[in-house]
């Protein structure tokens, strides 16, 4: 490849990294920072496995109009995430809250964490109180019984 | 008890097939929705037929209707119109339509072109209050009974089934 075209080639990738840092869409940075971190803690409902703040669909930029709205209003971001688990429910928080039907979102991981380290206790324990003939023996005693054998 | 240690693996992997099959029968499109038996959200809007006349919700209270919600540059809708069309002759009830995000020429050719169904469209052109009613994807219906609560939400195009099975029923459950 001709230096030229490497160049040409940098260029382009220049221009699209230029491209890509698009003017917020408000004047002021501080509001739209704001947005953003309760926005990147919401779902998009339309492509569920985006965020508020990294989706392109024409509602997650409703929404997220709204919320700079609520913000410029005064509101925080708890009342923020009331307005829209009003509307779309639980389901677009990605911290579901703590309740009954929630528990085992919660505690299961711990639950199964506690239950293998159980387990992987006794089983040591169990091991531990077998003498040696229970075991193969290692692959270097194996190789100083030969050893000396011969 | 210990002869039958073996088959506990089988069983928690029995388990879990279970688990996972209803976890494939599940849509995670269908989120439920928290506006079931909560008030209508309060809206006025301007009919899409007429500027100059206003709808509210509090004009519909004391009856039950449907809300359809629609919108020109919306593909599924397309879809749902024929069964929608058949609906709305034999509804017995308000069938109000939602024009969500839309503009008034293209709502009205729209309704011009593929058939109108609705008693009334309101014209939603910032989608405010498709937002106060959550909705995401369109077309979407609600029924709404005669104290102005949500008693049905169903998203995507309406089937002649659903209607059959989940709207009919439910019409005539509230229509006493």
């Amino acid at each position: 490849m001709s230096r030229a075209c490497v160049a040409w080639l940098l260029a382009l990738c220049a221009v699209a990294a230029v491209a890509k840092d698009a003017p917020p869409a408000t004047a002021d940075p501080v509001l739209e920072a704001r947005m953003l971190s309760i926005a990147a803690e919401l779902r998009c409902l339309v492509c569920q496995n985006q965020t508020l703040a990294d989706s392109d669909a024409s509602l997650a930029q409703d929404l997220r109009e709204q919320i700079r709205a609520q913000l410029r209003d005064g509101a925080d971001a708890a009342q923020v995430r009331r307005f829209m688990t009003d509307r779309y429910g639980d389901f677009v928080l990605y911290r579901p809250p703590l309740q009954a039907s929630t528990l085992a979102l919660w505690l299961g991981p711990g639950l199964l964490l506690a239950g293998g380290l159980t387990m992987l206790g006794s089983v040591l324990r169990r091991r531990a109180r077998l003498s040696d003939a229970h075991f193969e023996p290692d692959r270097s005693e194996v190789l100083e019984v030969e050893g000396a054998t011969r | 008890m210990t002869r039958w240690r073996f088959a506990l693996p089988l069983l928690l992997f029995g388990l879990l097939v279970l688990a996972l099959a209803r976890g494939l029968r599940l849509d995670p499109h269908e989120v439920p929705s928290p506006l079931i038996d909560k008030p209508a959200p309060p809206f006025a809007l301007a009919r899409l037929d007429d500027a100059a006349r206003t709808m509210r919700r509090d004009d519909l209270l004391g009856k039950v209707w449907v809300l359809n919600v629609w919108a020109s540059w919306c593909e599924a809708c397309r879809e749902e119109q024929p069964s929608l069309l058949v609906f709305a002759r034999s509804a017995g009830v308000p069938l109000i339509g939602l024009n969500y995000k839309d503009t008034r020429a293209q709502g009205s050719a729209w309704l011009e072109r593929f058939g109108n169904p609705f008693d009334a469209s309101l014209f939603d052109a910032t989608g405010q209050v498709g937002i106060d009613f959550g909705v995401y994807g369109v077309p979407e219906t609600f029924v709404i009974d005669k104290r102005g609560l949500i008693r049905l939400k169903l998203v995507g195009p309406l089937t002649a089934e659903a209607i059959e099975t989940r709207i009919r029923p439910l019409l005539k459950a509230l229509d006493v």
